[in-house]
Protein backbone atom coordinates (compact mmCIF):
# COMPACT_ATOMS: atom_id res chain seq x y z
CA UNK A 1 0.00 0.00 0.00
CA UNK A 2 1.55 2.99 -1.11
CA UNK A 3 0.77 4.95 2.17
CA UNK A 4 1.79 2.57 3.94
CA UNK A 5 5.30 2.01 2.28
CA UNK A 6 5.80 5.90 2.22
CA UNK A 7 5.09 5.71 6.24
CA UNK A 8 8.03 2.96 6.37
CA UNK A 9 10.40 4.95 4.71
CA UNK A 10 9.86 7.96 6.63
CA UNK A 11 10.27 5.91 9.36
CA UNK A 12 13.70 4.01 7.85
CA UNK A 13 15.51 4.40 11.46
CA UNK A 14 12.94 2.18 13.40
CA UNK A 15 12.99 -0.02 10.84
CA UNK A 16 16.23 -0.50 10.96
CA UNK A 17 16.12 -0.88 14.54
CA UNK A 18 13.33 -3.80 13.94
CA UNK A 19 15.83 -5.50 11.40
CA UNK A 20 18.55 -5.24 13.31
CA UNK A 21 16.89 -6.87 16.50
CA UNK A 22 15.06 -9.53 14.52
CA UNK A 23 17.24 -10.23 11.61
CA UNK A 24 19.53 -12.80 13.95
CA UNK A 25 16.85 -15.02 15.84
CA UNK A 26 15.09 -15.11 12.29
CA UNK A 27 18.26 -16.26 10.62
CA UNK A 28 18.81 -18.99 12.81
CA UNK A 29 15.50 -20.02 13.24
CA UNK A 30 15.82 -20.46 9.18
CA UNK A 31 18.72 -22.05 9.24
CA UNK A 32 17.39 -24.54 11.96
CA UNK A 33 13.80 -24.99 10.27
CA UNK A 34 15.78 -25.33 7.05
CA UNK A 35 18.04 -28.30 7.97
CA UNK A 36 14.50 -29.77 9.35
CA UNK A 37 12.19 -29.53 6.38
CA UNK A 38 14.24 -28.48 3.29
CA UNK A 39 12.90 -27.12 0.63
CA UNK A 40 9.32 -27.66 1.82
CA UNK A 41 10.08 -24.75 3.80
CA UNK A 42 10.15 -22.63 0.61
CA UNK A 43 6.60 -21.94 0.48
CA UNK A 44 5.46 -20.80 3.56
CA UNK A 45 8.76 -18.88 4.22
CA UNK A 46 7.85 -16.85 1.20
CA UNK A 47 4.39 -16.47 1.10
CA UNK A 48 4.87 -14.89 5.03
CA UNK A 49 7.25 -13.11 3.87
CA UNK A 50 5.78 -11.24 0.79
CA UNK A 51 2.31 -10.71 2.93
CA UNK A 52 5.25 -8.88 5.34
CA UNK A 53 6.67 -6.81 3.08
CA UNK A 54 4.53 -6.17 1.00
CA UNK A 55 2.35 -4.77 3.46
CA UNK A 56 5.11 -2.86 4.59
CA UNK A 57 7.06 -1.49 1.29
CA UNK A 58 4.87 -2.82 -1.30
CA UNK A 59 7.45 -5.48 -1.67
CA UNK A 60 8.00 -7.20 -5.61
CA UNK A 61 9.87 -9.86 -4.70
CA UNK A 62 12.72 -9.43 -6.35
CA UNK A 63 14.54 -11.74 -4.65
CA UNK A 64 18.01 -10.19 -3.87
CA UNK A 65 16.10 -7.86 -1.06
CA UNK A 66 18.58 -4.53 -1.05
CA UNK A 67 16.18 -2.59 1.34
CA UNK A 68 18.61 -1.59 4.24
CA UNK A 69 21.43 0.03 1.41
CA UNK A 70 18.12 2.17 -0.22
CA UNK A 71 16.65 3.98 2.87
CA UNK A 72 13.93 1.20 3.48
CA UNK A 73 12.38 2.43 0.31
CA UNK A 74 11.60 -0.56 -2.22
CA UNK A 75 13.81 0.14 -5.58
CA UNK A 76 11.46 -2.04 -7.51
CA UNK A 77 8.61 0.39 -7.05
CA UNK A 78 10.80 2.85 -9.24
CA UNK A 79 8.61 2.12 -13.07
CA UNK A 80 12.12 1.83 -14.13
CA UNK A 81 13.26 -0.98 -11.80
CA UNK A 82 16.48 1.28 -11.32
CA UNK A 83 18.34 -0.28 -8.24
CA UNK A 84 20.48 2.74 -8.43
CA UNK A 85 18.46 5.67 -9.02
CA UNK A 86 16.86 8.00 -9.71
CA UNK A 87 16.92 9.01 -13.17
CA UNK A 88 16.95 11.95 -13.96
CA UNK A 89 13.75 12.71 -14.78
CA UNK A 90 12.37 13.29 -11.38
CA UNK A 91 9.52 16.11 -11.30
CA UNK A 92 10.89 19.36 -9.64
CA UNK A 93 8.69 18.24 -6.97
CA UNK A 94 9.82 15.31 -6.28
CA UNK A 95 7.33 12.94 -7.70
CA UNK A 96 8.19 10.47 -10.53
CA UNK A 97 8.58 11.09 -14.09
CA UNK A 98 6.65 8.06 -15.43
CA UNK A 99 3.91 8.06 -12.46
CA UNK A 100 3.12 11.76 -11.76
CA UNK A 101 0.87 10.54 -8.38
CA UNK A 102 4.04 8.72 -7.15
CA UNK A 103 6.73 9.90 -4.67
CA UNK A 104 9.93 9.24 -7.07
CA UNK A 105 11.14 5.79 -5.28
CA UNK A 106 14.25 7.38 -5.58
CA UNK A 107 13.74 10.64 -4.01
CA UNK A 108 11.77 8.61 -0.67
CA UNK A 109 15.26 6.16 -0.18
CA UNK A 110 17.78 8.92 0.03
CA UNK A 111 15.56 10.75 2.48
CA UNK A 112 15.47 7.63 4.24
CA UNK A 113 19.20 6.32 4.21
CA UNK A 114 20.04 10.14 5.90
CA UNK A 115 18.41 8.91 8.93
CA UNK A 116 19.79 5.26 9.32
CA UNK A 117 22.79 4.53 11.12
CA UNK A 118 23.82 2.37 8.09
CA UNK A 119 22.42 5.08 5.52
CA UNK A 120 25.77 5.15 3.97
CA UNK A 121 25.24 2.00 2.00
CA UNK A 122 23.37 3.64 -0.08
CA UNK A 123 26.48 4.74 -1.97
CA UNK A 124 27.47 1.26 -2.99
CA UNK A 125 26.88 0.43 -6.30
CA UNK A 126 24.20 -2.53 -6.62
CA UNK A 127 25.03 -4.78 -9.38
CA UNK A 128 22.56 -6.47 -11.75
CA UNK A 129 19.86 -8.42 -10.34
CA UNK A 130 19.32 -12.40 -11.22
CA UNK A 131 15.57 -12.38 -12.45
CA UNK A 132 15.54 -16.23 -11.82
CA UNK A 133 15.57 -14.94 -8.21
CA UNK A 134 12.43 -13.34 -8.66
CA UNK A 135 9.39 -14.43 -6.65
CA UNK A 136 11.92 -16.57 -4.53
CA UNK A 137 12.24 -15.52 -0.84
CA UNK A 138 15.24 -13.21 0.01
CA UNK A 139 15.32 -14.26 3.99
CA UNK A 140 16.08 -18.12 2.90
CA UNK A 141 18.36 -16.97 0.29
CA UNK A 142 20.66 -15.27 2.95
CA UNK A 143 20.03 -18.15 5.64
CA UNK A 144 21.06 -20.50 3.16
CA UNK A 145 24.10 -18.43 1.89
CA UNK A 146 23.05 -18.97 -1.69
CA UNK B 1 51.65 22.47 -28.53
CA UNK B 2 52.64 20.06 -31.06
CA UNK B 3 50.47 19.10 -34.81
CA UNK B 4 50.13 15.24 -34.73
CA UNK B 5 48.77 13.64 -37.79
CA UNK B 6 45.08 13.10 -36.66
CA UNK B 7 43.94 11.53 -39.98
CA UNK B 8 40.78 9.54 -39.68
CA UNK B 9 41.09 6.64 -41.90
CA UNK B 10 37.73 3.98 -41.23
CA UNK B 11 38.86 0.54 -40.30
CA UNK B 12 42.34 1.66 -39.40
CA UNK B 13 42.10 3.10 -35.54
CA UNK B 14 44.92 5.94 -34.15
CA UNK B 15 46.88 4.30 -31.85
CA UNK B 16 45.98 4.14 -27.98
CA UNK B 17 48.31 6.82 -26.23
CA UNK B 18 49.32 5.74 -22.54
CA UNK B 19 47.27 6.44 -19.98
CA UNK B 20 44.28 6.27 -22.35
CA UNK B 21 41.46 3.78 -22.76
CA UNK B 22 40.44 4.42 -26.40
CA UNK B 23 41.37 5.01 -29.85
CA UNK B 24 39.23 8.15 -30.00
CA UNK B 25 39.97 11.99 -30.48
CA UNK B 26 37.35 12.53 -27.94
CA UNK B 27 39.46 11.35 -25.13
CA UNK B 28 42.74 12.72 -26.18
CA UNK B 29 41.41 16.57 -26.51
CA UNK B 30 40.22 15.84 -22.50
CA UNK B 31 43.37 14.13 -21.58
CA UNK B 32 45.22 16.84 -23.12
CA UNK B 33 43.27 19.51 -20.71
CA UNK B 34 41.50 21.22 -24.04
CA UNK B 35 38.02 22.60 -22.89
CA UNK B 36 35.91 20.27 -25.09
CA UNK B 37 32.80 20.31 -27.06
CA UNK B 38 30.14 17.82 -27.74
CA UNK B 39 26.92 17.89 -29.32
CA UNK B 40 24.37 15.87 -30.07
CA UNK B 41 22.85 14.86 -33.55
CA UNK B 42 18.95 14.03 -33.67
CA UNK B 43 18.60 10.57 -35.87
CA UNK B 44 17.00 10.53 -38.66
CA UNK B 45 13.49 8.65 -39.48
CA UNK B 46 14.82 7.70 -42.97
CA UNK B 47 17.09 4.92 -44.14
CA UNK B 48 19.09 7.27 -46.09
CA UNK B 49 22.88 7.49 -44.38
CA UNK B 50 23.18 10.61 -46.40
CA UNK B 51 20.92 11.93 -44.23
CA UNK B 52 23.05 11.28 -41.49
CA UNK B 53 25.84 12.85 -42.92
CA UNK B 54 23.61 16.37 -43.90
CA UNK B 55 23.25 16.51 -40.47
CA UNK B 56 26.43 15.86 -38.78
CA UNK B 57 28.06 18.35 -41.27
CA UNK B 58 26.52 21.79 -39.55
CA UNK B 59 29.36 20.99 -36.52
CA UNK B 60 32.20 20.61 -38.90
CA UNK B 61 35.28 22.12 -37.23
CA UNK B 62 32.87 23.31 -33.96
CA UNK B 63 32.31 19.63 -32.04
CA UNK B 64 34.73 17.07 -30.66
CA UNK B 65 32.35 14.61 -30.34
CA UNK B 66 28.75 13.85 -31.43
CA UNK B 67 26.02 12.09 -29.62
CA UNK B 68 23.61 9.92 -31.26
CA UNK B 69 21.22 9.29 -29.34
CA UNK B 70 19.35 5.99 -28.58
CA UNK B 71 15.40 6.59 -29.33
CA UNK B 72 15.48 9.67 -27.09
CA UNK B 73 12.24 10.45 -25.65
CA UNK B 74 10.92 6.79 -26.53
CA UNK B 75 10.84 7.85 -29.95
CA UNK B 76 11.72 5.58 -32.87
CA UNK B 77 14.21 6.46 -34.99
CA UNK B 78 17.44 5.40 -37.08
CA UNK B 79 19.42 3.27 -34.40
CA UNK B 80 22.10 5.01 -32.39
CA UNK B 81 24.67 2.03 -33.72
CA UNK B 82 24.15 2.87 -37.01
CA UNK B 83 24.13 6.32 -37.14
CA UNK B 84 27.57 5.70 -35.21
CA UNK B 85 28.92 3.18 -37.92
CA UNK B 86 28.30 6.13 -40.93
CA UNK B 87 29.59 8.72 -38.89
CA UNK B 88 32.80 6.54 -38.32
CA UNK B 89 32.97 5.79 -42.15
CA UNK B 90 33.57 9.64 -42.63
CA UNK B 91 36.22 9.87 -39.53
CA UNK B 92 33.43 11.48 -37.57
CA UNK B 93 34.53 10.72 -33.58
CA UNK B 94 30.69 9.44 -32.59
CA UNK B 95 29.29 8.60 -28.85
CA UNK B 96 26.69 5.88 -29.37
CA UNK B 97 24.18 5.95 -26.48
CA UNK B 98 23.05 2.77 -25.11
CA UNK B 99 19.56 3.08 -23.07
CA UNK B 100 18.50 0.39 -20.70
CA UNK B 101 15.22 0.73 -21.70
CA UNK B 102 14.69 -1.64 -24.96
CA UNK B 103 17.28 -4.06 -24.42
CA UNK B 104 18.48 -6.41 -22.30
CA UNK B 105 21.77 -7.75 -20.96
CA UNK B 106 22.44 -10.20 -24.15
CA UNK B 107 22.01 -7.35 -26.48
CA UNK B 108 23.78 -4.64 -25.44
CA UNK B 109 26.80 -6.79 -24.99
CA UNK B 110 26.44 -7.34 -28.52
CA UNK B 111 25.68 -4.27 -29.28
CA UNK B 112 28.92 -2.87 -27.27
CA UNK B 113 31.15 -4.98 -29.41
CA UNK B 114 29.88 -4.21 -32.59
CA UNK B 115 30.14 -0.15 -31.76
CA UNK B 116 33.66 -0.78 -30.69
CA UNK B 117 34.32 -3.04 -34.19
CA UNK B 118 32.88 -0.22 -36.36
CA UNK B 119 35.50 2.01 -35.14
CA UNK B 120 33.41 3.66 -32.28
CA UNK B 121 35.65 4.99 -29.63
CA UNK B 122 32.89 6.48 -26.90
CA UNK B 123 29.79 5.22 -25.22
CA UNK B 124 26.93 7.26 -22.85
CA UNK B 125 25.31 4.71 -20.67
CA UNK B 126 21.85 6.26 -19.79
CA UNK B 127 18.68 4.70 -18.44
CA UNK B 128 16.48 6.47 -20.75
CA UNK B 129 13.11 7.53 -20.69
CA UNK B 130 10.19 5.41 -19.89
CA UNK B 131 8.24 4.08 -23.29
CA UNK B 132 5.05 6.17 -21.55
CA UNK B 133 6.74 9.39 -22.84
CA UNK B 134 7.24 8.04 -26.41
CA UNK B 135 5.24 7.40 -29.87
CA UNK B 136 5.21 3.77 -28.48
CA UNK B 137 3.35 3.80 -25.42
CA UNK B 138 2.39 0.23 -25.69
CA UNK B 139 5.69 -1.16 -26.31
CA UNK B 140 7.13 -3.30 -23.44
CA UNK B 141 9.59 -1.12 -21.08
CA UNK B 142 13.11 -3.64 -20.33
CA UNK B 143 14.92 -1.79 -17.88
CA UNK B 144 16.86 -4.98 -17.52
CA UNK B 145 20.03 -2.91 -15.92
CA UNK B 146 20.33 0.58 -15.00
CA UNK B 147 22.77 3.24 -16.41
CA UNK B 148 25.14 2.08 -13.38
CA UNK B 149 25.04 -1.38 -13.87
CA UNK B 150 25.59 -0.92 -17.66
CA UNK B 151 28.96 1.31 -16.61
CA UNK B 152 30.12 -1.83 -15.06
CA UNK B 153 29.14 -4.40 -17.71
CA UNK B 154 30.88 -1.96 -20.15
CA UNK B 155 34.09 -2.05 -17.74
CA UNK B 156 34.18 -5.49 -17.37
CA UNK B 157 34.09 -6.13 -20.89
CA UNK B 158 37.01 -3.48 -21.67
CA UNK B 159 39.00 -4.23 -18.26
CA UNK B 160 38.39 -7.65 -17.92
CA UNK B 161 37.42 -9.31 -21.68
CA UNK B 162 34.82 -10.97 -21.22
CA UNK B 163 31.16 -11.19 -21.04
CA UNK B 164 29.19 -10.59 -17.83
CA UNK B 165 28.69 -14.53 -17.70
CA UNK B 166 32.66 -15.09 -17.62
CA UNK B 167 32.80 -15.96 -21.43
CA UNK B 168 36.30 -14.76 -22.52
CA UNK B 169 36.33 -11.87 -25.51
CA UNK B 170 38.65 -12.50 -28.21
CA UNK B 171 38.98 -8.95 -28.36
CA UNK B 172 38.08 -6.01 -25.77
CA UNK B 173 36.06 -3.02 -26.62
CA UNK B 174 38.46 0.31 -26.23
CA UNK B 175 35.47 2.24 -25.05
CA UNK B 176 35.91 5.91 -23.31
CA UNK B 177 33.44 5.57 -20.42
CA UNK B 178 30.37 8.15 -20.29
CA UNK B 179 27.14 8.94 -18.28
CA UNK B 180 24.68 11.64 -17.96
CA UNK B 181 24.03 13.36 -14.68
CA UNK B 182 20.98 15.92 -13.74
CA UNK B 183 21.69 18.16 -10.83
CA UNK B 184 18.85 20.38 -11.71
CA UNK B 185 16.09 18.05 -9.86
CA UNK B 186 15.43 15.99 -7.02
CA UNK B 187 17.25 14.96 -4.76
CA UNK B 188 19.68 17.98 -6.03
CA UNK B 189 21.27 17.25 -2.32
CA UNK B 190 21.80 13.44 -3.27
CA UNK B 191 22.72 14.28 -7.22
CA UNK B 192 26.60 14.71 -6.29
CA UNK B 193 26.54 11.52 -4.11
CA UNK B 194 24.71 10.09 -7.54
CA UNK B 195 27.84 11.43 -9.29
CA UNK B 196 30.43 9.46 -7.25
CA UNK B 197 28.54 6.46 -7.91
CA UNK B 198 28.59 6.66 -11.30
CA UNK B 199 31.95 7.54 -11.65
CA UNK B 200 32.81 4.17 -8.83
CA UNK B 201 31.20 2.04 -11.66
CA UNK B 202 33.59 3.15 -14.56
CA UNK B 203 32.13 6.32 -15.41
CA UNK B 204 35.36 8.44 -17.03
CA UNK B 205 32.95 11.67 -18.39
CA UNK B 206 30.06 13.05 -17.62
CA UNK B 207 27.29 14.35 -19.88
CA UNK B 208 24.75 17.25 -17.82
CA UNK B 209 21.05 17.41 -18.85
CA UNK B 210 20.40 20.69 -20.02
CA UNK B 211 21.59 23.50 -17.26
CA UNK B 212 20.01 26.87 -17.02
CA UNK B 213 20.48 27.57 -13.28
CA UNK B 214 24.09 28.71 -12.46
CA UNK B 215 22.77 28.67 -8.58
CA UNK B 216 22.60 25.00 -8.80
CA UNK B 217 25.17 24.46 -11.00
CA UNK B 218 27.76 25.95 -8.69
CA UNK B 219 27.33 24.24 -5.60
CA UNK B 220 26.71 21.07 -7.54
CA UNK B 221 30.24 21.34 -9.13
CA UNK B 222 32.27 22.64 -5.87
CA UNK B 223 31.13 19.88 -3.63
CA UNK B 224 32.15 17.55 -6.67
CA UNK B 225 35.57 19.13 -7.11
CA UNK B 226 35.51 19.22 -2.86
CA UNK B 227 35.29 15.52 -2.99
CA UNK B 228 38.00 14.80 -5.45
CA UNK B 229 35.53 13.91 -8.36
CA UNK B 230 36.03 16.02 -10.61
CA UNK B 231 40.24 14.42 -10.64
CA UNK B 232 38.67 11.04 -12.03
CA UNK B 233 36.09 12.08 -14.36
CA UNK B 234 35.77 14.81 -16.70
CA UNK B 235 32.26 17.08 -16.77
CA UNK B 236 30.61 18.17 -19.71
CA UNK B 237 28.09 20.54 -18.42
CA UNK B 238 24.60 20.75 -21.11
CA UNK B 239 23.84 23.82 -22.87
CA UNK B 240 20.61 24.32 -24.93
CA UNK B 241 19.59 26.24 -28.04
CA UNK B 242 15.75 27.52 -27.08
CA UNK B 243 14.15 28.66 -30.16
CA UNK B 244 11.34 30.97 -28.28
CA UNK B 245 10.09 31.50 -24.59
CA UNK B 246 6.87 29.21 -25.87
CA UNK B 247 9.00 25.93 -26.59
CA UNK B 248 10.95 27.05 -22.71
CA UNK B 249 7.65 26.07 -21.58
CA UNK B 250 6.89 23.41 -23.43
CA UNK B 251 10.40 21.77 -22.92
CA UNK B 252 10.00 22.79 -19.21
CA UNK B 253 6.67 21.10 -18.96
CA UNK B 254 7.04 18.10 -21.44
CA UNK B 255 10.25 17.03 -21.08
CA UNK B 256 11.09 14.74 -17.89
CA UNK B 257 13.85 16.32 -16.07
CA UNK B 258 14.50 19.88 -17.88
CA UNK B 259 14.56 22.66 -15.36
CA UNK B 260 14.10 26.47 -16.76
CA UNK B 261 14.02 28.96 -14.09
CA UNK B 262 11.67 32.17 -14.77
CA UNK B 263 14.00 34.81 -15.26
CA UNK B 264 14.93 32.96 -18.56
CA UNK B 265 11.49 32.65 -19.62
CA UNK B 266 10.96 36.40 -18.72
CA UNK B 267 14.08 37.39 -20.35
CA UNK B 268 13.10 35.55 -23.71
CA UNK B 269 9.46 37.05 -23.18
CA UNK B 270 10.53 40.45 -22.86
CA UNK B 271 12.96 40.61 -25.82
CA UNK B 272 12.16 41.49 -29.23
CA UNK B 273 13.37 39.03 -31.28
CA UNK B 274 13.31 35.71 -29.44
CA UNK B 275 15.51 34.26 -31.49
CA UNK B 276 18.48 36.14 -31.32
CA UNK B 277 18.22 36.54 -27.60
CA UNK B 278 17.71 32.58 -26.69
CA UNK B 279 21.08 32.32 -28.58
CA UNK B 280 22.55 35.29 -26.83
CA UNK B 281 21.21 33.18 -23.50
CA UNK B 282 23.05 29.92 -24.63
CA UNK B 283 26.38 32.28 -25.46
CA UNK B 284 26.42 33.65 -22.05
CA UNK B 285 25.57 30.10 -20.41
CA UNK B 286 28.66 28.85 -21.83
CA UNK B 287 31.36 31.38 -20.98
CA UNK B 288 30.06 31.38 -17.67
CA UNK B 289 29.97 27.69 -17.14
CA UNK B 290 33.33 27.65 -18.39
CA UNK B 291 34.87 29.76 -15.43
CA UNK B 292 33.37 27.29 -12.85
CA UNK B 293 35.95 25.45 -11.84
CA UNK B 294 36.04 21.36 -12.38
CA UNK B 295 34.25 22.05 -15.91
CA UNK B 296 35.96 20.15 -19.11
CA UNK B 297 33.51 20.87 -21.55
CA UNK B 298 30.12 21.95 -22.57
CA UNK B 299 27.42 19.53 -24.36
CA UNK B 300 25.06 21.31 -26.82
CA UNK B 301 21.67 20.36 -27.17
CA UNK B 302 20.02 21.97 -29.79
CA UNK B 303 17.02 19.71 -31.21
CA UNK B 304 15.99 21.53 -34.32
CA UNK B 305 18.16 24.10 -33.46
CA UNK B 306 21.16 22.11 -35.14
CA UNK B 307 21.77 24.75 -37.49
CA UNK B 308 23.08 27.35 -34.79
CA UNK B 309 25.25 25.37 -32.85
CA UNK B 310 28.47 26.69 -34.70
CA UNK B 311 27.66 30.02 -34.70
CA UNK B 312 26.47 29.96 -30.93
CA UNK B 313 30.37 28.14 -30.06
CA UNK B 314 31.95 29.80 -32.27
CA UNK B 315 30.88 33.62 -30.30
CA UNK B 316 31.26 32.04 -26.98
CA UNK B 317 34.98 31.57 -28.02
CA UNK B 318 35.01 28.36 -25.35
CA UNK B 319 37.32 26.53 -28.23
CA UNK B 320 39.67 29.54 -27.45
CA UNK B 321 40.42 29.42 -30.99
CA UNK B 322 41.05 25.68 -30.98
CA UNK B 323 39.69 24.03 -34.11
CA UNK B 324 38.16 20.58 -33.77
CA UNK B 325 38.38 17.74 -36.61
CA UNK B 326 36.81 17.81 -38.85
CA UNK B 327 36.56 15.31 -42.55
CA UNK B 328 38.64 17.78 -44.49
CA UNK B 329 41.39 18.41 -42.27
CA UNK B 330 44.31 16.37 -41.43
CA UNK B 331 45.38 17.75 -38.77
CA UNK B 332 44.39 18.70 -35.94
CA UNK B 333 46.51 20.85 -32.88
CA UNK B 334 46.30 18.69 -29.72
CA UNK B 335 48.69 19.41 -26.60
CA UNK B 336 51.02 16.23 -25.63
S1 LIG C 1 11.46 9.44 -11.18
FE1 LIG C 1 12.23 8.08 -9.55
S2 LIG C 1 10.71 6.44 -9.34
FE2 LIG C 1 10.27 7.53 -11.28
S3 LIG C 1 11.37 6.38 -12.85
FE3 LIG C 1 12.79 7.97 -12.18
S4 LIG C 1 13.98 7.03 -10.50
FE4 LIG C 1 12.19 5.72 -10.85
Amino acid sequence: MYQVRLWSTRHSRSMERLYEIMNPAVLLFLRCMTRILGRRLDRPVTAIERTMKGFLFDCQMCGDCVLSKTGMSCPMNCPKTMRNGPCGGVRANGMCEVKPDMRCVWVEAWAGAKDMTSGGDIKQVQFLLDYRDKGKSSWLKVARDE
Amino acid sequence: MNKIKDIARPGDPLPILSGHVSNGRFERVLRAGHFAVTTEIAPPDSSDPREVLIRARLFDGYVDAINATDGSGAHCHMSSLAVCAILTRVGYSPIIQISCRDRNRIAIQGDILGAAALGVCNVLSLTGDDVSAGDHPSAKPVFDLDSVSLLGTIKIMRDEARFLSGRPLDSAPNLFLGSTINPFVPPVRNRVDQLAKKIKAGAQYIQSQYCFDLDLLKPFMKRAVDEGLTNDCFILIGVGILASARTARWLRENVPGVHIPDDIIDRLEASKDQKTEARKISVELMQKIKEIEGVSGIHVMAYKQEKHVAEVVKQSGILAGRQPWAPQRTEVEIKE
